[in-house]
C-alpha cells in the first residue's frame, strides 16, 4: 500500500509541476503584452508604445512590416512600435478575441472585415476612425466597404483581391491542355486530361475546412442571381433554390474525383504536403485560392524564380445555364483596426501603412494587390496584373461568404460543405444548416 | 492520535499555568487546549490556505462560471446576451457532431485500455527481470511520454502524411508505384482511427510501463521466494502472485487512462488537423474549442464543456466506487 501512496505523490507532483509550468509560461506572455499595451492618449511628445499584431509570419511580409514600423518610428521619434507576427488562424480565432475580451487588446491588429468586425463594433472594441481617415477612405475607394459598418469606418485594408484558380502551365502542357477553362465543363475536361497524364489535377486543403468551402462559395456565386447574393449578406436568408443548386453542381463535380489523393487530411498552407505546397512543388496542377497564395507558395519552395516563371492564374469558370453573373468574383482583403483604447498614434500608423507610397512598395516587394488604386501600377508580377485586370472587369465582387456571414453562420456553412465533400450530406443540407445557425445567433 | 495531542497540550498548559495563578488547573487546561487548537487551525490555514485560494479561484470558480455561461447565447464578446435556460444542453445532446465525437472518445477509452494495458504489463514483467541496459530501456520507453504533446503530434503528422516520410520510404522500397497509391494513414476514414490509436499507444504506453514497474517493486520477495520453493513456474508466479498484487497499480493506471482518453485534445488535434478527415477523429474537447473559438458560440460550447465535465466526473466516481473501492478500503484499514 505504501507504493500506492508513492504513485499518488508521484502523480500529484507530476501533475502540479506540469500545471505550474503551463501557468508560468502563459503568465510570462501576458506580462509582455501588458507592458506593451499601455494605451493612453498622451500628447505628441510623450513616449508612446504601439503594439501591432499582423499575420505575416514569413518573409517577405514579415520583414516588410518591420521595415514599415521602423520607418514610422523614425518619422515619430516619441513612438515605439512593437510588432508581433502571429499565425493567421491563431491570430483570428484565439489571440485577438481573447485580447479584446480581456481588455488588453493590441493597439493595431489584423482585421478581416465583414460579420466578425460587425460583432466587434457592437461590443465596443474598435476605435471609430470616421472623420480621422476620410481622405484615405476616398483614396482607397470601394475596397474599404467591408471595413465599414453603417457608414462608419473601423479599419482600412492594405490589400484586396479576388480568388481564382492558380495553376502550373508546364503541367497543363504536359497533359496536352491549351488555354485555360472558361466554363465548368471545360474544367472537368481538363481534370480528366490531367488524370490521364498521371498528374493530380486539383489540390484542396480540406482538413482546414474553408479551402474546400470556397469551392461551394464559387458554385453558389455562379448559381445565384446577384441580387440574391447581395441581399443574403445582411438578411441571412438562404431560402432561394439556387443555394441547393450550388451544392448539386458541386456534388457532380466532386464525384469526378478532381482533388488530390488524401485531400481530406491535407492542410492549406503548412509545408510541402499542404495544398499550396503540392502546387508549388509541381505535385498537383491547380488550386483555388485568394491572391495571397503567391506569397504562401514562394515560402514553400527553394527555387522561387523557377516557381514564378511557371505559375499562372485564371478566374473561376462560369457554369453553363446558371443564374449567376459569369463575371462575378469572390474576394476579400486584409486590413488593420485600432482597438478602442489605442493612442492617436495608432491611427497615424494605420494611415502610414495604407499610404500610396508604402502600398506601392508592398505590391513590389511582398506581392499582392494593394487596396490603393494608385499603388496598383506598382504590381510587377504578370500573374497579379492579370488578377487585377479581371477584378477591374468584374460586375460584382462578393466578400468571402464565411467572413460576410460571421463566425456562427460561416462556421456552420463550412462544416456542412465539408460533409458534402465527405459524401455524408445532401446539397440541401447546406442552406438548412446556415438557416439554423442564423436562427441561433 | 487525538489522545496524544491532548496529553501534550495538557503539559504545555501546566507549564504556562504560572502566568494565570488564580485559575484552577481545569480551566488552565481547557485554555491550553483551546490555544493549542487555535494554533492547530492556524497551521492548517497557513499551509492549506494559499493552495485552497488558488484552487478555488482557478478551478472551482471557473467551473461555476462555466455552468452559468452555459445558460446564455453568448458570442464571446461584450455582455452574455440572451438567457436561454437549458436550450444549449438540449441542442448539444442532439448535435450529431457532438454525439459522433462522444462515440470517438468512447472508442479511444476502450481501445487505450485494451491495447496499452496488456502491452505495458508484458513489457513491465519482462523488464522486471535482471536485464542488461535495463536503465537505458526504461529511459527509452519513457521518452515519448516526456516529449511535448504538440511536438509528438507534429512529428507524427510529418511521418504519416500522404506524402510523408513513411509513405516516401515505402515508395522508395517499391511497395507503391506513385504517391497517389500510397496508404492514407491520416486521410483514409477507415484507417485514421487506428493510426491515432497507434500514436496514442506510442505516446502513453511508457507511463503505464513505468507505473507497473514501480508497482512490481512492491511485490514482496518473500512471497516470490516461497512460490519458487513450492516449485511454481515463472508463468505461475506472474499469474497467481505478481499480477494480483499489481492490481491497485493497474487500477490507478486505468483510472488515469480513462480520464485522459475522455479529455484527449492537443496531440490528436495536431496529428489529424482538428479531427480530419471529415470529423472522423473529432473528440469532445475539439468540439468545445471549435464551437467557441472558431464559431464564437461560447454559450453552446460551454454547455458541451459542462457535459464533458459531467461525463468525466461520473466516469471517475463510478470507477472509484466500483473498481477502486477495495484499494481505498484496504488503505483506510491499514492506517
Amino acid at each position: 500500500m505504501a507504493n500506492m501512496r508513492r504513485f499518488g505523490v508521484f502523480a500529484a507532483v507530476a501533475a502540479s509541476s506540469a500545471l505550474l509550468l503551463a501557468a508560468c509560461s502563459s503568465s510570462g506572455d501576458d506580462k509582455n503584452n501588458n507592458s506593451a499595451t499601455n494605451g493612453g492618449n498622451g500628447s505628441q511628445d510623450d513616449a508612446v508604445t504601439i503594439t501591432w499584431w499582423h499575420n505575416a509570419t514569413a518573409d517577405p511580409g514579415l520583414a516588410f512590416w518591420q521595415t514599415v514600423a521602423d520607418e514610422f518610428e523614425a518619422l515619430h521619434p516619441n513612438v515605439t512600435v512593437k510588432v508581433e507576427a502571429i499565425q493567421n488562424e491563431d491570430l483570428q480565432r484565439t489571440r485577438i478575441p481573447v485580447a479584446l475580451q480581456s481588455g488588453e487588446a493590441p493597439d493595431l491588429f489584423q482585421q478581416w472585415g465583414g460579420g466578425e468586425m460587425v460583432a466587434q463594433v457592437a461590443d465596443g472594441y474598435l476605435k471609430d476612425l470616421t472623420g480621422l481617415v476620410d481622405d484615405d477612405v476616398a483614396r482607397l475607394g470601394g475596397s474599404v466597404a467591408p471595413w465599414q459598418v453603417d457608414g462608419k469606418t473601423y479599419g482600412l485594408p492594405y490589400q484586396f483581391g479576388p480568388e481564382g484558380i492558380w495553376y502550373r502551365p508546364s503541367l497543363f502542357e504536359q497533359a496536352g491542355i491549351t488555354g485555360t477553362p472558361a466554363t465548368l465543363s471545360d474544367l472537368s475536361a481538363d481534370v480528366q486530361k490531367l488524370k490521364d497524364a498521371g498528374i493530380e489535377p486539383i489540390a484542396v486543403g480540406a482538413a482546414d475546412g474553408w479551402p474546400a468551402a470556397h469551392w461551394w462559395y464559387n458554385f453558389a456565386l455562379q448559381s445565384c442571381p446577384t441580387d440574391v447574393m447581395q441581399s443574403a449578406n445582411s438578411s441571412l436568408d438562404f431560402s432561394d433554390a439556387c443555394w441547393t443548386t450550388a451544392g448539386e453542381k458541386l456534388q457532380e463535380f466532386i464525384n469526378t474525383q478532381p482533388f488530390n489523393t488524401g485531400f481530406a487530411a491535407t492542410s492549406a498552407q503548412q509545408g510541402a504536403t499542404s495544398s499550396a505546397g503540392l502546387v508549388a512543388n509541381g505535385n498537383a496542377a491547380m488550386e483555388l485560392m485568394g491572391q495571397w497564395n503567391m506569397s504562401v507558395m514562394t515560402g514553400l519552395v527553394d527555387d522561387v524564380d523557377g516557381l514564378l516563371a511557371d505559375l499562372s492564374w485564371f478566374p473561376f469558370p462560369s457554369i453553363d445555364g446558371a443564374k449567376g453573373d459569369p463575371t462575378a468574383m469572390l474576394g476579400g482583403g486584409d486590413g488593420f483596426s485600432c482597438s478602442a483604447g489605442a493612442p492617436d498614434a495608432c491611427v497615424d500608423l494605420l494611415k502610414y501603412i495604407t499610404s500610396d507610397d508604402v502600398l506601392s512598395r508592398f505590391a513590389a516587394e511582398v506581392g499582392g494587390i494593394p487596396s490603393a488604386p494608385a499603388a496598383q501600377s506598382a504590381v510587377a508580377d504578370p500573374t497579379l496584373k492579370t488578377i487585377a485586370d479581371f477584378m477591374g472587369k468584374s460586375n460584382y465582387l462578393q466578400l468571402w461568404l464565411d467572413t460576410s456571414y460571421g463566425p456562427t453562420v460561416g462556421g456552420a456553412m463550412n462544416d456542412a460543405i465539408i460533409q458534402l465533400f465527405a459524401g455524408n450530406a445532401a446539397p440541401a443540407d447546406i442552406p438548412a444548416a446556415m438557416t439554423a445557425a442564423a436562427a441561433q445567433q | 492520535m487525538t489522545v496524544n495531542r491532548e496529553a501534550s497540550g495538557g503539559e504545555t498548559g501546566l507549564a504556562g499555568g504560572a502566568q494565570a495563578p488564580s485559575a484552577g488547573p481545569d480551566a488552565t487546561r481547557a485554555e491550553a487546549v483551546k490555544s493549542h487548537k487555535s494554533r492547530h487551525w492556524g497551521e492548517i490555514t497557513l499551509f492549506t490556505g494559499p493552495a485552497l485560494v488558488i484552487f478555488a479561484t482557478f478551478v472551482i470558480l471557473p467551473v461555476i462560471l462555466a455552468g452559468y455561461v452555459s445558460f446564455f447565447h453568448w458570442d464571446g464578446g461584450g455582455d452574455l446576451g440572451k438567457f436561454v435556460g437549458l436550450e444549449n444542453y438540449r441542442d448539444v445532446l442532439h448535435d450529431s457532431v457532438f454525439l459522433k465525437s462522444m462515440r470517438n472518445n468512447a472508442f479511444i477509452v476502450v481501445m487505450s485500455l485494451v491495447i496499452q494495458g496488456p502491452l505495458a504489463l508484458g513489457v513491465a514483467l519482462l523488464m522486471n527481470r535482471k536485464l542488461r541496459f535495463r536503465a537505458a530501456f526504461r529511459t527509452m520507453i519513457f521518452v515519448p511520454y516526456v516529449v511535448s504533446e504538440v511536438i509528438a503530434g507534429a512529428m507524427w503528422r510529418l511521418i504519416l502524411d500522404q506524402r510523408g516520410i513513411l509513405n516516401s520510404a515505402l515508395l522508395q522500397l517499391g511497395i507503391f508505384d506513385k504517391p497517389a497509391d500510397a496508404i492514407g494513414w491520416l486521410s483514409d476514414t477507415k484507417i485514421v482511427m487506428w493510426t491515432l490509436m497507434f500514436v496514442l499507444t506510442w505516446k502513453y504506453v511508457g507511463l503505464a510501463i513505468i507505473l507497473f514497474l514501480a508497482g512490481l517493486q512492491g511485490v514482496p520477495d518473500e512471497v516470490l521466494e516461497a512460490a519458487a520453493i513450492d516449485g511454481a513456474s515463472w508463468w505461475q508466479v506472474q499469474r497467481r502472485i505478481t499480477i494480483p498484487l499489481l492490481g491497485p497499480t493497474i487500477r490507478v493506471w486505468m483510472f488515469l487512462s480513462i480520464i485522459g482518453s475522455i479529455q484527449l485534445f492537443d496531440m490528436a488535434r495536431l496529428l489529424t488537423n482538428n479531427g480530419a478527415p471529415f470529423d472522423t477523429t473529432y473528440t469532445m474537447a475539439m468540439f468545445v474549442i471549435d464551437r467557441a473559438v472558431r464559431m464564437r458560440q461560447y454559450g453552446y460550447a460551454t454547455a458541451a464543456a459542462v457535459v464533458l465535465f459531467v461525463i468525466s466526473l461520473v466516469a471517475a466516481l463510478l470507477f472509484m466506487r466500483f473498481v477502486m473501492r477495495r484499494d481505498n478500503e484496504t488503505e483506510g484499514g491499514a492506517v
